[in-house]
């Protein structure tokens, strides 16, 4: 009973914890600052607390089943041996959380008008939804792509830092023949595309692997999959801008 | 709208978020790996909260934090607040006159960083596997640091008016060596937190701050120059988090030779 009501009332504590910062500022700004009256208080409270029992479910939710279901599936990948599967398994995870993030949607959209503006394509609806579809796609094939690469360093024990650093190469040699306004966007998609269910998921998935296979480490090894999936879609969002153009 | 049309719609739509993640879970699980899951009930159990905690976490934002945060940075990047409502607005900017953006850059990075959910999520990921050797909260105070630094440095680049690529290839060039000196345990994890900082909470209210900054600016372009803070709120949590453990692990060692001093 004691343990049921502590389970209870932790999460909710923690996330008083974690959201009394953006409450100091929006006081702080609001009344010292712009010097204005809060509007719509009573919404503002109300949102608050909705803000407040929705973190104190999702964590409480991520402990007892997102990541407990990725680390056994992580496992059962590991004990089957079947690399093939595994493969398409961290792909459809990467491009089918991806596919339909509202955020990259959004991004896209706006990322459609840039094109549109600055000549790149023709400024018409058809021409414009056509440049977003194909942006999202882009970025969802990357974010797939990079987990299959995330999870074959896992397999290989590759050293994630030269990883990343010949990434970083790819991206500052692209940049340079990327068209200029497609260079913004690229940089930013590598932030979007990771999304709050995507991020628990994926990082179990790398734990899990990295603890069930001998002679990896679930520190060393284990992370590193959202850092292929931040960077692998600036580069071919920036190739994206250059067959287009 | 009506609170209860509002929960359903966003309850909707987060389910739509989650269900091409269920069915590729269920379908590995039913049709590759026939395997039955441990705990299956928790596991329901916790994919409902997941669900319902994340579509009352998202109304909570749009109701209440995403328009005031909106307003405020639409006013604090209005002319007539930083030159006062009389003043004439001068031609030719100074990036000084946006003391204040800045500040609430920094404020408002560091505050939704350390509200960020997957952030969260890795950080009790992360002390967990590492045995309490890297601490949930020291990584996400660190993380919220480099957005913090990294949104105020994107400000002064959009008021200003200077290259994106230049400030990310330096950043680049940091984090390389960096990486070099920064204990070996931390590098994957400061590599992923780049990622993880920037999704539900931060990245709407960074948006509607960048393009009040570029449309109020005069030569920028919204489009153009609104895009970006993002990448900075990625690449500089790595920076801070490695800085974070080089930190910890000189005072770690200078406290250790202290103690041999006494010792002796």
């Amino acid at each position: 009973m004691w343990n049921r009501f502590r389970n209870a009332v932790k999460p909710l504590l923690n996330a008083v914890r974690d959201l009394t910062p953006i409450i100091v500022v929006i006081l702080f700004f609001q009344g010292v600052v712009l010097k204005q009256p809060i509007p719509n208080l009573d919404e503002l409270l109300a949102g608050l607390l909705f803000v407040l029992i929705g973190l104190a479910l999702f964590i409480r939710g991520l402990e007892i089943g997102l990541f407990p279901l990725g680390e056994a599936m992580a496992h059962a990948f590991a004990k089957k041996g079947n690399v093939f599967w595994l493969l398409l398994f961290a792909f459809l995870l990467g491009f089918g959380t991806t596919v339909a993030e509202p955020a990259l949607i959004a991004v896209a959209g706006k990322a459609a008008e840039v094109a549109a503006q600055s000549g790149a394509i023709k400024h018409s609806e058809m021409a414009m939804a056509d440049y977003a579809f194909g942006l999202r796609m882009t970025v969802a094939l990357s974010v797939g792509t990079a987990i299959v690469l995330g999870v074959l360093r896992i397999l290989f024990g590759w050293p994630l830092h030269l990883c990343i650093m010949a990434g970083y190469l790819l991206v500052v040699v692209i940049t340079y023949f990327a068209p200029e306004e497609i260079i913004g966007i690229a940089y930013d998609s590598g932030g979007v595309t990771t999304s709050t269910i995507t991020v628990p998921l994926v990082t179990a998935l790398g734990v899990g692997l990295a603890t069930s296979i001998r002679g990896r480490n679930p520190v060393l090894d284990g992370f590193g999959l959202i850092a292929f999936a931040s960077l692998l879609p600036m580069i071919f969002v920036m190739l994206y801008g250059v067959i287009i153009s | 709208m009506n609170m209860l049309d509002m929960f359903v719609d966003t309850m909707l739509s987060t389910l739509h978020d989650v269900l091409p993640i269920a069915a590729v879970l269920l379908g590995f699980q039913l049709l590759v790996l026939r395997q039955s899951i441990p705990h299956l009930w928790s596991v329901i159990r916790g994919f409902i909260y997941v669900l319902l905690g994340l579509a009352l976490f998202l109304m909570g934002l749009q109701e209440a934090i995403f328009p005031l945060g909106e307003t405020m940075a639409r006013q604090l990047t209005d002319p007539h607040f930083l030159y006062g409502a009389a003043a004439e607005i001068p031609k030719l900017i100074q990036w000084q006159d946006y003391a204040w953006v800045y500040v609430f850059a920094f404020a408002i990075g560091l505050a939704t960083t350390l509200a960020e959910p997957a952030l969260i999520a890795v950080g009790l990921k992360a002390q967990q596997v590492s045995g309490g050797a890297i601490s949930a909260w020291g990584l996400r105070i660190a993380v919220s640091l480099g957005v913090a630094v990294g949104v105020s440095i994107g400000c002064f680049r959009i008021v200003t008016g200077t290259d994106l690529w230049l400030y990310v290839v330096v950043a680049y060039v940091v984090v390389i060596i960096q990486t070099r000196f920064a204990p070996r345990m931390i590098i994957p994890l400061a590599y992923d937190s780049g990622g993880v900082t920037t999704s539900t909470v931060t990245v709407p209210l960074l948006a509607a701050l960048g393009l009040g900054l570029a449309s109020t600016i005069p030569g920028r372009s919204p489009l153009i120059d609104g895009f970006g803070l993002i990448a900075f709120a990625s690449v500089f949590p790595i920076m801070s988090v490695m800085g974070y453990a080089q930190l910890s692990q000189k005072i770690g060692k200078s406290q250790q030779i202290k103690e041999e001093d006494n010792a002796l």
